[in-house]
């Protein structure tokens, strides 16, 4: 029996989920708020561009983006799974690629500010 | 003797078993919510990266019944997947208070977070 | 002595007539510190002796009588009658072919748990003038309460991954593994790490955690096979990235 690959997408998933349980619930109050109408000074468009402008800023979002996303797309692929959807290997290939666009895009925004 | 072993069908009844099953699912479903607000964020650069016209358009469009719906979920939902991982965390690291340790991490981060991001 | 009827529901299956399982309803006069095994034994001699079961010690130490009872993998012997209402539902352990009635083969648990090799390999064979391998109580703790498993397979039939896959490896047998893993006596872990760091390892678990919830020896598989995952990932960069750390 040969060793399985699986450390290369399990280690970013429980880093992602490690990540996301003590960041997202404040991020989502964040924009919420400012659904809301009280948008917090961090969002306000000066604030905002002068954090992504900074190279730190843009490496905590590509870190945040990307981790989530990963994590999510590894728990999709495992939901599949347990939903009876045989087609591992496709679903896997579909939501790992779809993890990497959505940094892939986060890295080319940031590239423009 | 003749043996003749009969293997039971496997269908996705298992969910329904036991409740415990049914969290899982709840816990496993938290990842379209997380998936999606950073796919939100995605977009928010997206638009922040066009100018400032267009990141008053963005913070307009959160304001949409829709996107106030989305968001109250995906926080139900994140804070959801966030006590289920911190309360497994002693599973897969043995150590003494170290549930408590995240709980008191995520709530001094989410505390400082919010403080810096200037809401009052 | 008081008693009460209860009604029993229970899985039939004779390979012999029978194309598919059915139910058979038996009405049990019980007594109130009956078990679900007492039940089923009075069935046996007292109203159809065709009934097969398994069963051994009655106290929840040989770990026979595993089945599930309302749905639920449960010990026969450790489950009370009057913690039930109603008519209580009596299958074989889910997961495994049923074999004749409530026993089920269990020759791929077997396979499974001698490819962990769940024994000690160390480092220097002692000889037998030299003395017993000394521990400590510290580092008995560190795996004390994997070696509480008696094999009773309940974990197998909680878990909808091994449903789902049954190449998956399972979780008493990656428990038992990190048992002997976690042993200080021992220096097998990379003879180990062949089953268990496999894509039927450790890996098929999603952690959904029944297997330490069903256990009636409050074993911690899930824990154990969180372990696993991490020391292998662990494994898994270091051979990768910094393969000049080979030893």
């Amino acid at each position: 029996m040969t060793k399985s690959n699986k450390p290369i997408v399990w280690g970013p998933f429980a880093a992602g989920g490690t990540l996301t349980a003590f960041l997202t619930p404040a991020l989502i109050a964040l924009t919420l708020l400012a659904g809301l109408g009280q948008v917090p000074e961090a969002l306000s468009y000066e604030h905002l561009h002068a954090f992504a402008a900074h190279w730190v800023g843009k490496a905590a979002l590509v870190v945040v983006i990307g981790l989530s996303l990963w994590s999510a797309a590894h728990r999709l692929r495992i939901t599949c799974y347990d939903l009876g959807v045989r087609a591992d290997a496709a679903v896997a290939t579909i939501v790992y690629a779809g993890a990497l666009a959505g940094t892939g895009a986060a890295v080319l925004y940031l590239l423009r500010i | 003797m003749s043996r003749k072993p009969y293997a039971r069908e496997i269908s996705s009844e298992w969910i329904f078993r036991h409740p415990r099953y049914l969290r899982y699912m709840v816990r496993e479903f938290s990842c379209l919510f997380i998936g999606g607000y950073a796919l939100l964020m995605v977009v928010g650069l997206m638009r922040l990266s066009q100018g400032p016209a267009a990141w008053e358009g963005f913070l307009q469009a959160l304001q949409a019944p829709a996107s106030i719906a989305f968001h109250l979920v995906a926080l139900a939902f994140s804070i959801y997947h966030s006590v289920t991982w911190f309360n497994l965390t002693p599973k897969a690291i043995p150590l003494p208070f170290i549930s408590a340790a995240h709980y008191a991490g995520w709530a001094a981060l989410s505390i400082a977070l919010l403080w810096m991001a200037g809401v009052s | 002595m008081s008693e009460r009827m209860v009604e029993l529901e229970v899985l039939r299956y004779n390979p012999e007539t029978d194309q598919e399982p059915r139910f058979q309803r038996y009405s049990v006069p019980c007594r109130e510190e009956w078990v679900v095994l007492d039940a089923l034994n009075h069935v046996k001699e007292n109203l159809d002796a065709t009934l097969s079961y398994r069963w051994s010690c009655h106290m929840a130490v040989c770990g026979s009588c595993g089945m599930m009872i309302d749905r639920e993998p449960k010990l026969a012997c450790k489950t009370f009658l009057r913690d039930y209402q109603g008519v209580i539902r009596v299958e074989p352990l889910r997961h495994f072919p049923i074999e004749r009635d409530l026993v089920t083969v269990i020759d791929d648990f077997m396979a499974k748990l001698s490819r962990v090799k769940p024994y000690l390999i160390p480092k220097d064979e002692k000889a037998l003038e030299a003395g017993e391998y000394r521990q400590t109580p510290a580092q008995l703790k560190r795996f004390k309460q994997y070696s509480m498993c008696m094999n009773c397979m309940l974990c197998y039939a909680a878990c909808p991954e091994y449903g789902l896959l049954p190449e998956y490896i399972g979780p008493a047998a990656i428990a038992l593994a990190h048992r002997w893993n976690q042993d200080s006596r021992d220096a097998g872990r990379d003879e180990r790490q062949e089953a268990l760091a496999a894509k039927e390892g450790a890996w098929e678990c999603s952690f959904v955690g029944a297997c330490s919830e069903v256990c009636p020896e409050h074993v911690d598989p899930a824990g154990a096979i969180q372990q696993v995952k991490i020391r292998s990932t662990v494994d898994w960069y270091l051979e990768h990235l910094m393969p000049w750390l080979k030893k």
